[in-house]
């Protein structure tokens, strides 16, 4: 059987909290990072209030949050995860965030994407996954369009940033369309 | 418009805030009724105790105080009072100035009534000049043809499309964004 967790370039490892609040709370302070993450307003984070979010969610739902780590050396390169599942629908949403900035462009985070959809289709089982994006995000939209996701739309004028309105866009992949390592 | 304008009313229904000692009873009846659970839920249809209701009131309440990105009507008859329904404006971002909205109508027999587009147009007009909101959002399954009309029939237009987002009675369905911005609404409201 393959190596579930391990892809060409990276490997998906769980963390505790507390490792996890570090590098979030380190990455809130890259302000481009927290505006291709998120449409609350970027700011930072303490490792406390990271690591009791963090905390109160995985007491809450099994989380399938994991840590993107380079294959060649370890290296940490950001963190990708599974949220609202619904396991009824077979439906559930994609994120992910390169936090470490020197990886980006490189192709680790389509690999783990790749790494995500098998995951999400030969072990969890469910029939597609969802993900939004923002307009400004091109570097973003590529990979997720190299990993076989396709655009289903895009919600007019969400957010407000830098003095203009910028779209959402909706991608989605279903497991029929999802081929595994092509 | 004005000051004066009563912005809860119009000619059959009245919005107003939850009311703990009498809402749960009928909320409960509503949600033995699995077409209205599945026409108002994702999550799969189960019928609650008026106890569970008001919990779920408790914990709605709590939210409003402390998240501040949600308001919650419900939707009385103005000729007796009774509960026809519940509305929304939730899941706000203040800083983008957008929000997204749902409502239902509670008893089949109050259904294809007009309650649901009348409490739109309050809701509307509430979301694009009271909260001042730049857009409006709206979830709606494929099978639910009577939001679809009713939301179409109010301005909004398709902008996305989850391909097979929802499994019901065997089969899959797509699940839609609708979109409404104020500018649009300020248009066709003149």
């Amino acid at each position: 059987m393959k190596d579930l967790f391990r892809g060409k370039l990276v490997r998906l490892t769980a963390e505790d909290p507390e490792t996890m609040a570090r590098l979030f709370s380190r990455w809130s302070g890259d302000s481009e990072f927290m505006r291709l993450e998120d449409w609350d307003p970027a700011r930072g984070f303490s490792v406390k209030a990271a690591r009791e979010w963090i905390e109160k969610h995985w007491e809450k739902e099994l989380a399938y949050a994991f840590i993107i780590r380079r294959l060649e050396d370890d290296h940490i390169i950001g963190e990708i995860g599974l949220n609202g599942i619904r396991w009824e629908h077979g439906d559930a949403w994609l994120g992910i965030g390169l936090g470490e900035r020197e990886y980006w462009g490189k192709g680790y985070g389509t690999d783990a994407i790749r790494v995500m959809l098998r995951y999400a289709f030969t072990e969890l089982n469910l029939h597609r996954l969802t993900l939004n994006v923002f307009e400004y995000n091109p570097r973003a939209i590529r990979s997720y369009e190299k990993a076989g996701f396709v655009l289903e739309g895009r919600e007019r004028g969400v957010l407000n940033r830098d003095g203009r309105r910028w779209d959402v866009l909706y991608m989605g992949i279903l497991r029929e369309e999802w081929k595994d390592g092509r | 418009m004005s000051v004066h304008t009563p912005l809860f009313e119009s000619e059959q229904i009245r919005l107003g805030p939850i009311d703990h000692e009498k809402d749960a009873e009928v909320e409960s009846c509503w949600t033995h009724d699995a077409e209205f659970m599945r026409l108002m839920y994702l999550e799969p249809a189960r019928p609650f105790s008026p106890w569970q209701v008001k919990k779920k009131y408790e914990a709605l309440e709590k939210s409003i105080e402390e998240e501040k990105n949600l308001f919650h009507f419900r939707i009385r008859a103005r000729e007796d009072g009774r509960l026809i329904g519940l509305a929304e404006i939730y899941f706000i971002s203040w800083a983008n100035a957008v929000g997204s909205i749902r409502l239902g109508i509670g008893a089949a027999e109050d259904r294809r009534r007009g309650y649901g587009s009348e409490t739109l147009r309050l809701l509307l007009r509430y979301a694009f000049t009271e909260l001042n909101l730049y857009r409006l959002t709206a979830l709606i399954p494929e099978y639910n043809t009577g939001a679809l009309a009713l939301f179409r029939e109010a301005g909004f237009v398709e902008e996305v499309c989850r391909r097979q987002a929802l499994a019901r009675d065997g089969q899959r369905w797509d699940l839609f964004h609708y979109g409404l911005l104020s500018e649009e609404w300020q248009r066709r409201a003149k």
